[in-house]
């Protein structure tokens, strides 16, 4: 039987701290998207360079994405959600390579990420309306809705975590089923399709975070 | 019986169920947006944003099902 995708392995003990495998993971994507970024704008030109031609190609059109759907200037909200974007595709396609689990496709990633977002949008929304101007779009459109308001703030953030979860680690765990039953190149179409629902999942939690915020910092909400 | 037996025919039965109501529902909402795409294609990259958002939503519900079977099957708190 495949190992349960709920459990995780220990890998080492840093005093109290278990440090589990898909932290590992992560520290390993965290660095390879650094020493990436680094490189890449080392040499920043007017004339661009194929590399650079490529990185403003990513970062203009996650820009205006989120002009899109915001509907003010990006810049104030670019550095979290184009990290998010390029951390979630690294994260989730990570997964295709031999021996690597996704860290993604453990539930404590996507439960910090999603709490990320869940801080941001309050930081966001008491940033562009002041603490009094936020608490009381809590209780728009009428006082009655308070309830049902601050309700959906948690589980829109519990059910981003279990969607990212849940899409990732199924893919794994069908390519892990597949592997043990049919052999070794069966899951090869399978983990291609892995592969577009990564980005997709990437996509999409980049998209949801940026409504939320959008919703946040929206006067007229 | 078995609490395995009833774990696992529980688990079966969730996903099998739970995955009818998404499924519907995401055919009804890919239609409608082919056909909006089809009437005012100018207005493709605004329908499929929206559409992707609302597919996210919907599938949340197959997700909810297969990580409930996934609890009764790995996670089971009665199974000791």
């Amino acid at each position: 039987m495949a190992q349960s995708p709920i459990a995780t392995t220990v890998l080492l003990h840093l005093g109290p701290v278990n440090i589990t495998r898909p932290v590992v993971t992560t520290w390993a994507i965290l660095l390879a998207l650094a020493l990436a970024s680094r490189l890449l704008t080392r040499r920043l030109a007017m004339r661009p360079t194929r590399g650079q031609a490529i990185l403003e190609l990513i970062v203009v059109g996650i820009m205006g994405q989120i002009e899109e759907v915001i509907r003010k200037p990006p810049r104030p909200f670019l550095p979290l959600l184009g990290t998010l974007f390029i951390f979630l595709v690294a994260a989730n396609v990570s997964g295709v390579l031999p021996g690597v689990q996704a860290p993604t496709a453990t539930l404590e990633t996507p439960a910090a990420l999603a709490f990320i977002v869940f801080i941001a949008v309050h930081f966001h929304g008491v940033r562009s309306r002041g603490v009094f101007g936020y608490l009381a779009s809590f209780a728009q459109p009428k006082l009655i809705m308070l309830p049902l308001n601050l309700v959906s703030e948690i589980t829109r953030t519990f059910s981003m975590m279990v969607r990212l979860f849940g899409n990732v680690m199924s893919g794994e765990f069908v390519v892990a089923l597949i592997i043990g039953l049919a052999g070794l190149f069966v899951p090869v179409p399978l983990m291609a399709l892995e592969i577009l629902v990564g980005f997709v999942q990437a996509y999409i939690f980049t998209v949801l975070a940026t409504v939320f915020i959008g919703a946040a910092v929206d006067e007229a909400a | 019986m078995d609490i395995k037996l009833i774990s696992i025919a529980a688990a079966a039965l969730t996903v099998s169920i739970g995955s009818i109501g998404p499924a519907l529902a995401e055919g009804r909402s890919v239609a409608a947006a082919m056909d909006a795409i089809a009437r005012q294609p100018e207005a493709a990259g605004t329908i499929s944003r929206t559409l992707f958002v609302g597919l996210a939503m919907i599938e949340t519900m197959a997700i909810y099902c297969l990580v409930i079977a996934l609890l009764l099957v790995f996670a089971n708190p009665y199974a000791s």
